[in-house]
């Protein structure tokens, strides 16, 4: 009897339950979407903000140590003091190596320029050297293609990047181009200060935007030939997806010394910019790998902002859900005020009333529920097409989450309308009021 | 001598300043058929709703079986009301989009266990057997009077509960269910009936007159009629 007539007026109340459900339908495919882009929104936020170029730093421990206390960036203690070129391919190797996306080394170094065709020498310049674009075969076999280009996505060149072996060519800062009236396919000499001497063309002409317009960009090999440091690097720029910090990390980054063994775990398996950076500095040699923490911070407010929105878009959804289910149960349940009333006559307790109309209502959002969750699924998916250029993975866990959303706020939405069906005295219907 | 069913002692209904029933004193046996009338503000609906466990008086006892239930809660008195009520009313209050018969299982569905072939035979007993399938809609008014007559016998009430039960009814229909109380009372079943209509009220075996919330006239018809 209960659900003949419960699906009876289910029936009956079709158009007044379609709307229940639609509103539900809204509510939940709004909730699934954001927080199936929230999960899985990370890495895709992390990879967006990948374009602001590297977020770890590894150099020598002594010049680090030196730019720590003294601020020095160059110089003797900073310049003298090198990292191995044949380490570098070892940050693939580390626990969170999927989650490195791009590295190149830099060499500084400096030299005499003369622009050929002018009169008298352009002065000291600072040189770097770097993989710009490199394709290497990792020990696993495995193959990647890295460098600097991958990490200065915001340089405007003239002419053309440097090649993997373009070793007799140049790129020029805008700055010293301009100081200097280079043009691309200028022809310079090179003289280090241990006398050797090479010409180069210039290749490019690149706008950093920052200190790197006053340097010359070479090859890892043409500089190390020129510095006479053969496999020697000085620092190794890192892009790596990391996870936001939290109060672990940030006590980590102090000391990892003061973790418990068990947060030890937890942040070693976490992919928190301090433990990467600790994982880099166990296979790097002489090596202290520090965030670059403007970047790193930056990623984290980011993401941490765009979670939040999705949370509150999800919290305000569901509470506009329950107002709307709110006014609609409550105006399904005054227009069958009579017909309880009845039941109540004829001697239904209030709970089975509540229950007769809670069991409606859920069943309705049960229904919508699930259309919901499908459309929000698709959603999801556009969202990450269309922001993302890639699909979100569904994840299982936001089913419970909606489910338990969804059986609250039916249920808050209810509570008007149930407290409406207690104060309701049968006399009303007995005498027809 | 009968068992007394019911039994209002010193009852009065106080609503604000408004003294709805004052210092009402009556017994009804098992078995009698009353009717209470009275005009409109007399304290008729006042009276069925003590009667029927759907209020309770500000002073004085409503004892209904024994149980003074002038002292229960919400929930006893739905319990009560359940058990010993069966309810008739003018507006019929049948549920829309149930049938003749699901709307008698309601009924027990509230009670105890619906039993669709009990419900059929409730029917069978207010000549509505072959109307068993039909929505209310679908059925005149002295049909679906007669079902909501059927749906207040279902449960074995101790007492039927009218509340102007024939006052949509036109005289045929009201001739039918005026019929069917006449049958009930012979088999034992105690039927209390508010009604403005004299006809109605002069069939009863016992009628009381209501005004301005006290009894005025107690006739016992049956001795008239003898």
């Amino acid at each position: 009897m209960f659900w003949r007539m419960i699906i009876k007026t289910l029936v009956r109340q079709k158009s007044k339950m379609l709307m229940i459900a639609f509103t539900v339908i809204l509510g939940v495919s709004l909730s699934t979407a954001m927080m199936n882009v929230m999960l899985g929104v990370g890495d895709k936020v992390n990879r967006e903000l990948k374009v602001y170029g590297a977020n770890i730093t590894v150099r020598h421990k002594d010049a680090a140590l030196m730019s720590d206390l003294y601020g020095l960036t160059e110089g003797l203690g900073v310049n003298d003091k090198f990292l191995y070129e044949e380490d570098i391919l070892k940050l693939k190797t580390i626990f969170w190596g999927f989650n490195i996306l791009d590295f190149a080394p830099i060499l500084e170094g400096r030299a005499i320029l003369s622009v050929k065709g002018r009169a008298g020498t352009a002065g000291e310049v600072s040189l770097a050297g770097t993989w710009t674009e490199k394709h290497a075969i990792l020990s696993t076999g495995e193959e990647l293609n890295t460098g600097l280009k991958s990490l200065r996505t915001w340089w405007e060149v003239e002419g053309e990047w440097l090649g993997e072996d373009d070793n007799n060519s140049v790129m020029v800062g805008k700055l010293l181009a301009s100081k200097n009236k280079i043009r691309v396919g200028d022809a310079v000499t090179l003289t280090s200060n241990n006398g050797a001497v090479k010409n180069f063309i210039v290749k490019g002409i690149f706008n950093d935007g920052g200190g790197m317009d006053e340097k010359i960009l070479m090859t890892l090999p043409a500089v190390q030939e020129l510095m006479n440091l053969h496999g020697k690097i000085s620092s190794i720029e890192v892009s790596a997806l990391t996870t936001p910090d939290n109060d672990l990390a940030r006590k980590a980054a102090q000391d990892p010394r003061s973790l418990s063994p068990d947060e030890y775990e937890t942040w070693y398996c976490t992919a928190y910019v301090s433990a990467i950076c600790h994982q880099i500095q166990e296979v790097i040699r002489d090596g202290v790998a520090k965030p670059v923490r403007q970047v790193a911070e930056s990623e984290g407010t980011i993401l941490n902002k765009t979670t939040l929105l999705m949370i509150l878009i999800t919290i305000l959804s569901s509470i506009g859900s329950a107002l709307a289910i709110s006014n609609l149960i409550t105006a399904s349940v005054i227009e069958r005020s009579q017909e309880l009333g009845l039941l109540k006559a004829l001697g239904a307790y209030n709970w089975q009333i509540a229950l007769l109309v809670l069991i409606e209502v859920m069943l309705t959002g049960l229904a919508g529920g699930v259309i919901g969750y499908f459309l929000g699924i698709g959603f999801a998916q556009i969202i990450g097409q269309t922001v993302f250029g890639s699909y979100i993975e569904i994840a299982r866990m936001v089913i419970l989450i909606v489910a338990v959303i969804l059986f609250f706020v039916t249920l808050l939405g209810s509570v008007p309308a149930i407290r409406y069906l207690m104060a309701l005295k049968p006399t009303e219907v007995l005498h027809g009021k | 001598m009968s068992k007394k069913i019911l039994e209002l002692k010193n009852v009065s209904k106080i609503y604000g300043s408004l003294k709805a029933l004052a210092d009402i004193n009556l017994s009804v046996n098992a078995g009698d058929w009353l009717s209470i009338m009275g005009p409109s503000g007399s304290g008729k609906t006042t009276m069925i709703n003590l009667i029927g466990c759907m209020d309770t008086p500000s002073t004085g006892s409503v004892i209904l079986d024994g149980v003074d239930i002038s002292k229960e809660n919400a929930a006893s008195l739905t319990r009560i009301r359940r058990d010993k009520i069966g309810l008739i009313f003018q507006q019929f209050h049948l549920i829309s989009y149930l049938t003749a018969v699901e709307n008698v299982m309601v009924a027990q569905y509230y009670h105890s266990m619906p039993d669709e072939e009990e419900a059929m035979e409730a029917l069978e007993k207010v000549g509505l057997k072959e109307r068993a399938r039909h929505l209310p809609a679908q059925l005149s008014g002295g049909e679906q009077q007669r079902v909501c007559i059927a749906r207040a016998l279902i449960n074995s009430p101790q007492i039927l509960l009218g509340d102007e039960p024939t006052g949509t009814l036109d005289e045929e229909n009201e001739g039918i269910v005026v019929d069917i109380f006449r049958r009930l009372h012979s088999e034992g079943v105690t039927i209390i009936v508010v009604t403005h209509d004299p006809e109605v009220g002069d069939v009863a075996q016992r009628k009381i007159i209501l005004e301005h919330g006290k009894i005025v006239d107690d006739i016992n018809q049956s001795l008239e009629k003898n």
